[in-house]
């Protein structure tokens, strides 16, 4: 599995009421949901998000509530891969049982630049940012082929 | 192998040996889902065509974020919540006014020590408190539970957290977490398991003890637990539930990540300043920071326990000029005990607002929201940026003896300064 696309850099304990603020709960339909994707760091960011497939996050990203809406209006926006220094564990869930790559890596984080691309090959555990290799720990193969196929449900429609 | 509590309860549900940062299938025994993920699920199921839940005497449903519904797509939802229900034959149903589902789950015995259970919200961790493996999922998660009965999870390493000495007048557990959090911030103990050990333990009521496993979430914590002992029979046998604690309870001398130790009697009362949960102060050093809003309440601080501290430190006077204080109990029987001990009628005669058990104005999305820049010290368990619905407002996060003290002067203050 491969992803690359130019980066977009939030920073340390960016949790889910800023990633998908509580009045926008009701909203069901994920396009809707994308308009709001980290509308909690302002009204510029729902833009932002949507032009920038890989999000690039410090320590203890999505901590907080267990809100989906987290995972899939980011995922909705367009967003396909997420890279931290370290993720809450259930943000990281939610993230792998929809269907969103994630990488915990400190030193992808250190390197990658704002809008600078990234290219990461989430099997083989390697990025390539600004002209550097970053290696990485890749997710077990089970954890993959859950967002290969595009989540934990799909995969379970799939049997 | 010795094994951490975590190791134990996730080797049962796997049916083989669990070790720390294996990844494992396991079997839950208990499912819960909260009202706000109820249209999020029902889209989930209804996309994977699952008719029939295989496993309805493992649910139980609650309804404490938006209860009774403030509008009308909420109130909707609720509705095909019940149907929903109903339909399933998931009996255990606790409609609008029950309470908290983590309180309810307490009260009436749901879980028991050495079970896994799993709820569609973050707070899970309080389960701890009755030595049961309680954690947080998303809903897309649960769906595949329900219709699978299996999970897949990495086995935490754990920490062991060693509390001694004694609690000083006027300083709860909840003064405790904050400290614990100020020292060790809110990424220590990410993906791992919180076991509570030490002298000091013994004397903590379950309540007390409820609060301790809730704030592990605030840290990062997968799991929290106080193992197994007189208190936690004491609670069940009130409830009249047969348990076996040795479920409960790690084997000694299993291998813990770090040892963490606290005495209880260096603790004082202490506010987790906007907008991290780690930013901790004592609250003698916050200095008379104006309030607009108080809230005593949640799964954090909202038990009788809570509340009788706080009509104690109000008890003849009252709230603030210019200050609300809104008092939700954590559930009907807290609400009922509380009506009971004459509390209720005492945090009312202070100018307290008293409202339908359940969340309340916690997360913002339902009542007791906050104005453009208004402060408000909540006995909560988060303070983030826009938690109580107004990005531009700010939330002090400090013990029900706090919150009532600083409601009563206008300002944040430590409960030590009134008496
Ligand atoms: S009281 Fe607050 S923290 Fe607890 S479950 Fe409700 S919204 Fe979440």
């Amino acid at each position: 599995m491969k992803v690359s696309g130019p980066a977009l850099i939030v920073g340390d304990d960016i949790n889910t009421d800023v990633i998908y603020p509580s009045k926008y709960l009701a909203v069901s339909d994920r396009a809707e949901q994308a308009l709001h994707a980290f509308e909690g760091l302002g009204a510029d960011w729902p833009a932002k998000v949507k032009a920038h497939p890989v999000l690039i996050a410090g320590w203890n990203f999505g901590c907080g509530s267990s809100r989906e809406q987290g995972a899939t209006a980011v995922l909705a926006a367009g967003v396909k891969l997420v890279v931290a220094r370290s993720f809450s564990r259930i943000y990281m869930r939610n993230c792998i049982n929809n269907g969103l790559a994630v990488v915990e890596s400190d030193d992808l984080v250190s390197a990658a630049e704002p809008d600078g691309i990234v290219e990461a090959d989430l099997v083989a555990g390697r990025a390539k940012v600004a002209n550097r290799i970053i290696r990485f720990e890749p997710l077990p193969q089970h954890l993959i082929d859950i967002i290969h196929d595009g989540g934990l449900l799909a995969r379970l429609k799939k049997g | 192998m010795r094994q951490t509590l975590a190791e134990k309860i996730l080797s049962r549900a796997s049916g083989a040996p669990a070790r720390p940062g294996q990844f494992i299938e396991a079997a839950p025994d208990w499912t819960f889902l909260i009202d706000t993920s109820v249209r999020v699920i029902l889209g989930h199921l209804a996309k994977i065509g699952l008719d029939k839940l295989p496993y309805p005497e493992r649910v139980a449903v609650f309804y404490d974020h938006y209860a009774p519904a403030d509008n009308v797509a909420n109130a909707t939802d609720h509705r095909n919540g019940r149907d929903f229900a109903r339909h399933q034959g998931i009996t255990r149903f606790y409609d609008v006014g029950t309470g908290i589902s983590h309180q309810v789950v307490a009260e009436k015995g749901l879980v028991q020590p050495g079970q896994l259970a799993f709820n569609t919200d973050s707070h899970t961790t309080t389960l701890g408190g009755l030595s049961c493996f309680g954690t947080g999922l998303g809903a897309a998660e649960m769906a595949y539970v329900w219709a699978t009965g299996r999970i897949w999870l990495r086995v935490p390493q754990t920490i062991r957290v060693v509390l001694k000495g004694q609690l000083r007048p006027l300083v709860d557990c909840k003064d405790v977490m904050l400290t614990l959090l100020g020292k060790l911030s809110s990424r220590a103990a990410i993906y791992r398991a919180v076991e509570f050990h030490g002298d000091a333990i013994q004397h903590l009521p379950m309540a007390s003890r409820l609060t301790l496993c809730n704030m592990t979430t605030e840290m990062g914590a997968k799991v929290a637990f106080v193992p197994f002992d007189n208190v936690t029979q004491e609670h069940y046998r009130n409830l009249g539930i047969d348990v076996d604690g040795s479920l409960g309870q790690p084997d000694d001398g299993a291998t813990y990540e770090k040892t963490v130790e606290l005495d209880l009697g260096e603790v004082v009362p202490s506010v987790a300043c906007p907008h991290t949960v780690d930013n901790v102060r004592p609250a003698q050093d916050v200095k008379a920071v104006p309030i607009h809003q108080a809230f005593l309440g949640t799964c954090t601080n909202g038990r009788l326990e809570d509340l009788r501290a706080a009509a104690k430190v109000m008890k003849g006077r009252t709230v603030a000029a210019g200050v609300r204080m809104i008092v939700t109990p954590a559930s009907r029987d807290v609400f009922n005990a509380a009506m009971k001990e004459g509390i209720i009628a005492d945090l009312s005669d202070s100018g307290c607002v008293i409202t339908t058990p359940g969340c309340g104005a916690c997360c913002g999305v339902h009542m007791g929201l906050l104005g453009d820049s208004e402060v408000c010290i909540s006995s909560g368990s988060r303070n983030f940026l826009g938690r109580m619905g107004n990005p531009t407002s700010s939330v002090y996060v400090a013990s029900p003896a706090t919150v009532a003290a600083s409601a009563v002067v206008g300002h944040v203050i430590d409960p030590r300064m009134l008496v």
